[in-house]
């Protein structure tokens, strides 16, 4: 990037800086024009000056110039107007004036707003572009969210100045230089003070500026660090805590926003010193015009007149001065920003763009083996983790890397996948150095998956999809306002410099992973999942989530079908007492009274767990159906046997889990509500208290708590009360709640949920699981697996993953590796987060899949159990940055070196 | 059955005889309510052991796998417990119960008993009174199987 802001402000803008100042110089014609005017009315019509005689005209719009050489050339005569009529027309033309300079205003404004925000849209674009294209080693250096505002904030402020970088020192300095030759016509001494003047401000103000520039620059270098420093203690949060050093972070951040205050105090006071000196400055010249013109006048040496007209001239002269020293300062601010920014961006051994460059078209399959030549790598303090391997993969082959803890194995596989650059030597595709092959062929033909895994904060199809999105595939056809719009953007993108490619496009690559389209990649999905023993997770994921019904229009459309299916499944099996289905005309023992009182879902907060028993119309239905004060008895009992129960464990107690009425929190909250209510009759008992304790008999489940609160008078009367409810739901709870109803999918609530339509029973241990493995079945019988699969890859993975397992994160990971179905596989120790039984298992699972359908890639698998080598054709070990061993699993077991070593 | 009769159940066990009610009544509701129609599996023998069962109601039979088939080498009777030392040794089962009639048993979760017994050592002593009792049975027949011979 261009090292100086105006040079790279040049040269984007040239045309439209140019452009704008011929706009701004075209404005000054109304502009001055409308200063005139006003002397016109005011001396013509209104003082009547050429209207002496009644009835007297005037021409109005004549044309006429002194042409040189030929003289007077009339072009027009003009209208011919009287007194009223003339004052009519100017006043008319005065606000025509005023018209045409606002428009200017409004477009050069407009113009030079987007001018720089244009700029800056390209600025950052450019960083990012580079933050791509940085060398691996880069980013073991640089903290992710000091990358993040010094594209985000620290070139923020340079939109603001590139509409004005060039325009306003040419406007200004015009000025000024008006302003002073029209002094200097007036008086040649007094203009010469003037001009020293002048020179003082030029030279002295820059220098005092000096030390505003270093401390910007320290300003913008201590925040960067802040929100470096910030990012950091996200991310380790964990660490933080479970060292107690929260107060050592807390002492951190003071320490530099005391430091950034200083700055920024030191930055105040000089700015405003700088300020108030060049008032002073400015303040001087009409004191000395006063004093010394004044004085030259008393003498004789000067008319009066003339001095007056000096000091008027004067008057504009320390406006533009001033505006022009403001804009210096303002160019220096950003220059200094935009300075430190490209610094930051200035790398060396930047990856190439043509390495990255968008391929439509996939890329030949690679049929040369691939090899390193010599390869020598160092780790960041200069060790060797690997000392002149050379080593050739076949196309096909099946490559087991067993490594010593120093053996360095895992730097070849970063070396394969061009994470690492070696030292010396080469990574070599057949004849061409793998670092000179576009991504094309090395992200599409290639696949890498590690330990070190990094997901996306999106859903876990967008993660498990995100290894086949290389190019913009489909065109997509905008319709209407839709079309104009992505017109718009795509004009702007490549005004800014940006690239015109289409996020909406369909990105993701079916061919690549074995399909035609969006309907048969689910295959190829299934498939990969299936070998990294995902699948179970996801269709768990999916079963507890909720469905979005615009998507999975199939699960709700045959829920009826499902749920008879369960039940038909249950009974043949004996198993009908497991599920308590819900009817809508009776009691369900084994949900909560809460749940037989609403029989529905809660969608959003206003009949959501503890709203529920404050919610007016629902405490006027309960008493209505006279439950009121029965609920509230039941509360109290539950309350008295919660406090019985719980209150002298400590609060992390395990038992906790157990008690679904309340939490460990809310105990001496109940203890001292219960002391309180104790005794007094319950229509003394405030609205608030009630329904704290009514909402605890919510919660109440017979056959589990064994309380023997239930009876069947009570039941029948929460049925009824359920009937209630529903009739005369207001309005602005129709929204708030769906209630159960065997023919309809309930969107609020879980799949798993919809397909029970009804509570497991507590009594039988096993029950979850068995129903859950019976749903299964009875989803794939219906064909309907595949829809839950969906459900479950909707599945957000949360920020960098987290909301997955590490087990989960790495097998995800493979499946992405696999999906692509690549020529070489580069496995990195990529399931270290699982046990053996497991790694195993998927290892050939994974052997397996990739192999399908006469595909058969090269397979190298850097192995974290030395016994896992027995299923590959040929295993390499690696100690101490040497390899030192290479043959078949057999022959190695013959031998008498390392490997035989590491499997006793 | 309700929360309160099971209490009175688990207090004519020995093991918890001793025992304060406000304690077992905790542990009665901690624990699960489980019902198993004749012929259920409580837990099969090598599985791994998770939990106690106190029988409430019906009968079960203790069953070990032998060359010949499962034997029966015990029965289970209402206020009774069991599987307690596959929790205590974290061992897997060494036998199989089998609902023999209709059961209600109260399932004990490992992770609560060990609470209760770090909590209680009064509780802990009188399951080592018990375990005692049975190696000291166990060694008779032992002696008594021997010089059979």
């Amino acid at each position: 990037m261009e090292p100086s802001l105006a040079r790279y402000i040049w040269t984007h803008t040239k045309k439209q800086q140019v452009w704008i100042l011929i706009i701004v110089l075209l404005s000054m014609i109304p502009y001055f024009m409308s200063f005139d005017l006003p002397k016109l009315i005011v001396n013509g019509p209104i003082q009547g000056s050429g209207f002496e005689q009644p009835g007297a005209t005037r021409p109005f719009m004549k044309l006429h110039y002194n042409v040189p050489f030929i003289g007077e050339v009339q072009f027009f005569s003009g209208f011919q107007l009287d007194r009223k009529e003339t004052l009519f027309a100017l006043s008319l033309v005065f606000l025509l004036l005023v018209v045409i300079n606002g428009l200017f205003k409004l477009y050069i404004n407009t113009y030079k707003g987007r001018l720089g925000e244009r700029m800056l849209r390209r600025i950052r674009f450019d960083l990012v572009d580079r933050v791509l294209r940085f060398p691996p080693v880069y980013f073991k250096r640089v903290k992710s969210a000091e990358v993040a505002t010094m594209v985000k904030d620290e070139v923020e402020p340079l939109g603001g100045f590139i509409g004005d970088a060039f325009l306003q020192p040419v406007l200004l300095g015009g000025q000024a230089l008006t302003a002073m030759l029209f002094i200097m016509v007036q008086n040649v001494w007094l203009g010469m003070i003037a001009v020293v003047i002048v020179v003082i401000q030029i030279v002295l103000i820059p220098r005092m500026r000096r030390r505003l520039i270093v401390l910007g620059r320290e300003r913008q270098l201590t925040a960067r660090a802040l929100s470096g420093r910030v990012g950091e203690i996200v991310d380790g949060i964990g660490a933080v805590h479970v060292h107690d050093t929260s107060n050592y972070e807390r002492a951190d951040i003071a320490a530099r926003l005391g430091l950034i205050f200083k700055i920024r105090f030191d930055l105040y006071q000089w700015k405003f010193m700088v300020k108030f000196l060049n008032n002073f400055l400015a303040q001087l010249t009409p004191f000395l015009f006063y004093m010394i013109g004044g004085y030259l006048v008393i003498q004789g040496r000067l008319d009066v007149g003339q001095l007056v007209a000096v000091i008027s001239a004067y008057k504009d002269l320390p406006g533009p001065m001033k505006e022009l020293i403001d804009w210096d300062q303002a160019r220096q601010d950003v220059q200094v920003k935009y300075q430190q920014v490209v610094e930051q961006f200035t790398v060396d051994g930047l990856i190439e763009p043509r390495i990255g460059a968008l391929t439509i078209d996939d890329p030949a399959p690679m049929t040369n083996p691939l090899s390193a030549i010599g390869v020598s790598i160092e780790d960041d303090g200069g060790a060797m983790l690997l000392d002149r391997i050379s080593l050739q993969v076949k196309p096909g082959e099946t490559v087991a890397l067993v490594s010593t803890a120093t053996g360095g194995a895992e730097a070849l596989a970063e070396a394969f996948a061009r994470l690492n650059w070696p030292a010396s030597g080469k990574v070599a595709s057949g004849a061409d150095d793998l670092l000179e092959l576009p991504e094309a062929v090395t992200g599409r033909r290639m696949s890498y998956a590690s330990s070190d895994v990094f997901l996306f904060q999106a859903s876990l199809r967008d993660n498990l999809l995100y290894g086949l999105k290389h190019a913009p595939l489909t065109p997509v056809t905008y319709d209407g306002a839709a079309a104009d719009q992505h017109r718009w953007n795509m004009h702007e993108a490549r005004r800014s410099g940006n690239p015109d490619l289409d996020i909406h496009s369909d990105w993701i690559n079916y061919a690549s992973a074995g399909a035609t389209g969006p309907h048969d990649l689910f295959e190829a999905v299934r498939r990969v999942l299936d070998a990294v023993v995902l699948s179970r997770d996801i269709l768990d994921l999916g079963l507890r989530s909720s469905a979005n019904l615009t998507r999975h229009t199939e699960l709700a459309r045959r829920i009826v079908e499902l749920r008879a299916a369960l039940r038909t499944r249950l009974e043949q099996e004996g198993l009908s007492g497991l599920v308590v289905p819900f009817e809508p005309g009776a009691y369900n023992k084994e949900a909560t009274i809460g749940e037989n009182l609403l029989f529905g879902a809660a969608a959003g907060p206003k009949l959501a767990d503890r709203a529920l028993a404050a919610n007016p119309y629902f405490a006027s239905v309960l008493k209505e159906a006279g439950l009121d004060r029965t609920l509230y008895e039941m509360g109290m009992e539950i309350a008295e046997q919660a406090i019985e129960l719980f209150a002298d464990l400590p609060p992390d107690h395990q038992f906790f889990q157990q008690l679904a009425f309340m939490t460990a929190e809310e105990i001496p909250a109940y203890e001292t509500l219960l002391q309180r209510l104790k005794n007094r009759p319950y229509e003394a008992v405030s609205e608030n208290d009630r329904a704290m304790i009514v909402t605890l008999s919510f919660a109440y489940i017979e056959p589990r708590h064994r309380f023997g609160l239930l009876s069947d008078e009570l039941m029948s009367k929460i049925v009824a009360a359920r009937n209630r409810f529903y009739e005369n739901l207001p309005p602005e709870l129709q929204d708030a709640i769906e209630r159960y109803d065997p023919a309809k999918y309930i969107a609020a609530a879980t799949v798993m949920d919809n397909v029970l339509f009804g509570r497991v029973g507590n009594s039988h241990p096993d029950a979850p699981d068995r129903i859950r493995s019976i749903v299964y079945d009875i989803l794939d019988e219906l064909g309907l697996y595949a829809e839950l699969l969906d459900v479950g890859l909707d599945f957000n993975v949360g920020s960098g993953g987290r909301r997955l397992t590490g087990g989960q994160r790495q097998k995800l990971d493979v499946a992405r590796a696999l999906l692509k179905r690549p020529d070489f596989l580069i496995l990195n120790r990529p399931l270290s987060a699982l046990d053996h039984r497991m790694q195993e298992k998927v290892l050939r699972n994974v052997l397996e899949a990739a192999r399908c359908d006469g595909h058969s890639p090269a397979i190298v698998w850097v192995v974290t159990n030395p016994a896992m080598a027995a299923m590959f054709d040929r295993v390499v070990v690696f100690d101490s940055g040497q390899l030192v061993e290479d043959g078949t699993h057999e022959t190695l077991l013959a031998g008498n070196g390392i490997f035989k070593e590491l499997l006793s | 059955m309700l929360l309160k009769d099971e209490v009175g159940m688990l207090q004519r066990i020995p093991l918890f005889s001793g025992i304060e009610s406000t304690k077992l009544k905790l542990l009665a509701f901690t624990s699960d309510r489980v019902s198993y129609s004749a012929g259920q599996i409580l837990f099969r023998q090598g599985d791994e052991g998770d939990a106690a069962y106190v029988i409430l109601s019906g009968s079960a039979d203790i069953l070990v796998d032998s060359d010949s088939g499962p034997i029966k080498i015990a029965e289970m009777v209402p206020n009774s417990i069991v599987g307690e030392i596959a929790i205590l040794c974290n061992s897997s089962r060494t036998a199989t119960v089998r609902a023999a009639s209709p059961v209600e048993a109260l399932r004990i979760r490992k992770d609560h008993f060990l609470r209760l017994m770090r909590e209680y050592p009064e509780m802990t002593i009188e399951i080592l009174r018990v375990l005692a009792d049975r190696l000291s049975h166990t060694t008779a027949d032992l002696i008594d199987a021997r010089s059979a011979k």
